[in-house]
């Protein structure tokens, strides 16, 4: 007998199942806006982490050092919805600190820090 | 900048980025491989072929679900800044795509291969449409060049004020020149208002 659970994991969607088990099938981030470059990075003071799942600790691991979304998604090898959605979890625990403005263009200032930093490379 | 957080001492650092645009096998990946601290990255968006965002397993279920794949790379500026490089992904429907790349961005490089101008045509136009600063540059595939920066100029029909300039996307200081050159663009166009 097929159970209501079974018929998900065909070859079809096989790949998707993973990702969106670790979410429970959530897509939408309850976080603030998180874009493709927001700067996210573990809190020092970082609550209990028995009760997280293996990805969020994973998550914490990585951002032990700050990174954006963007890059969480790729080292976790995860699409970008699965990646906010978890990282709002943590988020919302305290235990990810994350900028909270959008991204807007960059003063002159910073675009003279970016041209010296380039030019340093 | 504020940041969410009971611990303010911990600072994050400021993310700028620049796209890296233009039409399929023009480079974009190879230039953001030679400038980048760190191998280019891939990250994917899951799509439904309407371009909205899935909002519940019933729309990921379909046929019609795709995958946009986003190939960028980093920059350290500095501790308080550090730079992305993202290429656009290369078909057209993934428009929408670009505008969560360009909000907010320094500016644009469309990079063009002459072989093949018309395929850098959307590029311009989704820039130019937007007031996103943005640069041409023709990269020259095994030292070919076979039209001149003023040929390109008009055969692309640009504003005079647009920088175009030729490169090698292989190579690292010509990368890096061509990243200068836009910042600098951008610098410039920033002054003008």
């Amino acid at each position: 007998m097929t159970s209501r659970e079974d018929w998900w994991y065909d070859e079809a969607a096989g790949p998707l199942v993973r990702p969106y088990a670790m979410v429970r099938g959530r897509t939408r981030p309850n976080a603030p806006d998180l874009h493709l470059v927001t700067q996210v990075r573990a809190s020092s003071f970082a609550s209990d982490q028995t009760s997280l799942t293996v990805e969020h600790r994973e998550i914490m691991a990585l951002c032990a050092r700050p990174l954006s979304v963007a890059e969480v998604a790729a080292y976790l090898d995860v699409p970008l919805v699965v990646v906010k959605v978890l990282l709002s979890d943590l988020i919302e625990r305290g235990d990810v600190l994350v900028q909270t403005s959008t991204p807007k263009i960059p003063d002159r200032d910073l675009l003279q820090a970016v041209l010296d930093g380039v030019r340093g490379i | 900048m504020v940041f969410v957080g009971s611990d303010g001492q911990l600072t994050v650092p400021t993310a700028v980025k620049i796209v890296i645009a233009g039409g399929f096998g023009t480079g974009k990946t190879t230039m953001v491989a030679s400038v980048s601290e760190i191998p280019p990255l891939r990250t994917e968006e899951l799509l439904t072929e309407a371009g909205v965002h899935v909002d519940d397993l019933a729309g990921i279920e379909g046929k019609d679900t795709t995958t946009v794949a986003l190939d960028f790379g980093r920059i350290t500026i500095n501790t308080k800044v550090v730079l992305y490089l993202f290429g656009t992904p290369g078909q057209n429907r993934f428009w929408f795509m670009w505008d969560e790349l360009a909000t907010g961005a320094i500016g644009a490089v469309v990079l063009v291969d002459t072989r093949r101008l018309d395929s850098s045509f959307p590029s311009i136009d989704f820039f130019e449409h937007r007031a996103i600063p943005f640069i041409v540059a023709v990269n020259c595939f095994d030292g070919s060049q076979l039209y001149t920066v003023d040929e390109v100029r008009h055969a692309l029909d640009l504003d005079e004020q647009i920088p175009v300039i030729l490169c090698d996307a292989r190579d690292r200081e010509s990368s890096k020149a061509v990243l200068v050159e836009l910042i600098q663009h951008s610098m410039n166009r920033l002054a003008a208002v």
